[in-house]
């Protein structure tokens, strides 16, 4: 068939290029800004929380209760002024924070909040989330070196030495989710939670994938990368206002993936408890904000009550108890699905 | 059209980021890099449809070994200027070596422009309907399977030598040992006394 020629119009260049480009924009704003609101009040959480479980009230003077606190912080690290030492690689150092910022956001492109509720619905979904979870390194690393400064020097070794061990217990575990669920998918990985959600047939592996969630995110009782005691302030000693924000809102929007993340992997995602009357009448992206916050109190619960570790017992534990312990589960939980012919069909 | 845009995009960065590994002065740049250029070819995979092999190359790569490299790059202090002394010394070999490498390139893509059918022949091709994941894991292990076996052993024999190489019996350290802490009771370590005011124990 020819075709007949005819000029291009400007309607056939809104429709087959502009159209589905700005689509895709307004989609990602409309995820970026509740992460973005969500990390400000997460901030203001913490601090509300942690100051309950101390009998003290926590930030209440900006605004009814408190509530306008992120936003004064946020004001005052705008206005003050971006400081760069002398002796720091110039660039490095201020693409740092941005590759943190940048990655903890660009993850979110496919986390599915319900049913088709995605950006991105890629097949190897968890791939992605891994891979760039593994990529945070990078930011604490490039800052620590390109400061010019031994605290933040150490700050750096420590957290990239950190991450890449625990990293390795986490692919296992995920691993044996990936075997329940037979793809990489998440929306698949949460439609095969419908029966039961995996944190209650894989509850010793959903433990040890929070507490390395706890370690990659550089989160109490493992945040030796800024040990204040020792490091001063670690990796981001010499970062001043912006830059370290976004060092700030990576950190906390990393916290709020991960739990995301297991989220999906062990709590069900979107899908309600149990699928009756009362619960299913509640939309799925609640559910899922609901096991978000669920999982961010656990982390604040964690760090309000833990002293932090000693380095080499954080390495110990890595290596020797959750490597271990991983592979095992991996190899049982392969078995069992052989055994009683659970494997899914693919 | 924006295919082949994202194509030139990441071909492009991959080729300029190798060039600048190279010829960067400052170490650190040459391995960030060089993870840009992962980050790139990771890019050209998935515009191939190969999206487990994207994602496996950036969590192996530059998820791990990059952050080895940077690891021991940030640690060294390196004498540019003796390292440009050894240039032409080196040049020859190095030299023969890109030759080899331009060789094999050419023969390569000489013999898929001359024989365009030859190339498909030695591919096995993934099966309609089926994500390459599954499909890169039924022909592991599967058709593959001792090989795919002896690569881990040998990635093992590997791993186990490189301890033994590096590791070195220290004497005198006091090592913690968990088992030990964990066995011991309050009532055996902490004594508690009553002690009269300005006498002291």
């Amino acid at each position: 068939m020819v075709l007949k020629e005819r000029p291009v119009l400007m309607v056939d260049f809104w429709f087959l290029y502009i159209w589905p480009v700005a689509w895709i924009v307004i989609k990602i704003v409309a995820i970026i800004i509740p992460v973005m609101l969500s990390v400000a009040y997460l901030t203001l959480a913490e601090r509300k929380v942690i100051g309950s479980m101390q009998l003290r009230k926590g930030p209440n003077v900006v605004g009814p209760f408190g509530l306008l606190q992120p936003i004064a912080d946020g004001l005052k690290l705008f206005l003050k002024e971006t400081i760069i030492p002398s002796g720091a690689n110039r660039g490095v150092f201020i693409l740092a924070p941005c590759v943190t910022f940048v990655l903890a956001l660009v993850a979110w492109a496919v986390i599915p909040f319900d049913e088709g509720m995605v950006l991105a619905d890629i097949n190897v979904g968890i791939l992605y989330l891994f891979a760039i979870s593994s990529l945070g390194v990078y930011g604490i690393l490039m800052a620590g070196w390109a400061s010019n400064s031994m605290y933040a020097f150490l700050g750096a070794l420590r957290s990239a030495a950190q991450m890449v061990s625990y990293e390795v217990a986490m692919g296992f575990i995920i691993i044996t989710v990936l075997m329940c669920v037979g793809s990489l998918n998440l929306t698949d990985i949460v439609m095969a939670q419908k029966t039961v959600w995996f944190v209650i047939p894989l509850f010793p592996m959903a433990v040890i994938f929070f507490i390395s969630t706890l370690a990659e995110t550089n989160r109490h009782p493992f945040d030796m990368p800024e040990a204040e005691a020792e490091l001063v302030a670690g990796y981001n000693v010499e970062y001043s206002a912006m830059t370290f924000a976004l060092f700030f809102l990576g950190e906390y929007a990393n916290m709020i993936l991960m739990s995301g993340m297991t989220s999906v992997l062990f709590l069900g995602g979107w899908l309600p408890p149990f699928d009756i009357a009362p619960f299913n009448w509640i939309p799925g992206p609640i559910w899922f904000a609901l096991k978000i916050a669920f999982c961010l109190f656990i982390f604040i619960w964690v760090r309000a009550t833990f002293p932090r570790y000693r380095y080499d017992q954080l390495m110990r534990l890595g290596w020797k108890v959750f490597l271990p312990l991983s592979l095992a589960a991996v190899v049982i939980v392969a078995g069992v699905l052989v055994a009683f012919d659970l494997a899914p069909q693919v | 059209m924006i295919q082949a845009l994202a194509f030139y995009m990441f071909a492009f960065m991959t080729i300029a980021s190798a060039v600048l590994v190279v010829s960067s002065r400052n170490p650190v740049h040459s391995v960030l890099f060089l993870i840009l250029a992962f980050f790139n070819s990771a890019g050209l995979f998935v515009l191939l449809g190969a999206e487990f092999l994207a994602m496996i190359l950036v969590v192996v790569y530059v998820g791990a070994v990059a952050v080895l490299f940077m690891f021991v790059v940030m640690m060294l202090d390196i004498n540019f200027v003796e390292m440009r002394q050894g240039f032409l010394q080196y040049l020859p070999i190095g030299g023969l070596v890109g030759l080899i490498l331009l060789c094999e390139l050419l023969t390569v893509v000489g013999g898929w422009v001359m024989a365009p059918e030859a190339a498909s022949s030695g591919l096995s091709p993934t099966p309609d309907g089926i994500t390459n994941t599954h499909a890169l894991g039924a022909i592991l292990y599967t058709d593959y399977l001792y090989l795919f076996e002896a690569a881990g052993m040998i990635l093992l024999v590997a791993m186990i030598g490189a301890i033994v190489l590096t590791h070195r019996r220290r004497t005198g350290v006091r090592k913690q040992v968990i088992a030990d802490q964990l066995a011991r009771h309050p009532a055996d370590t902490i004594e508690l006394r009553k002690v009269d005011s300005g006498r002291g124990i």
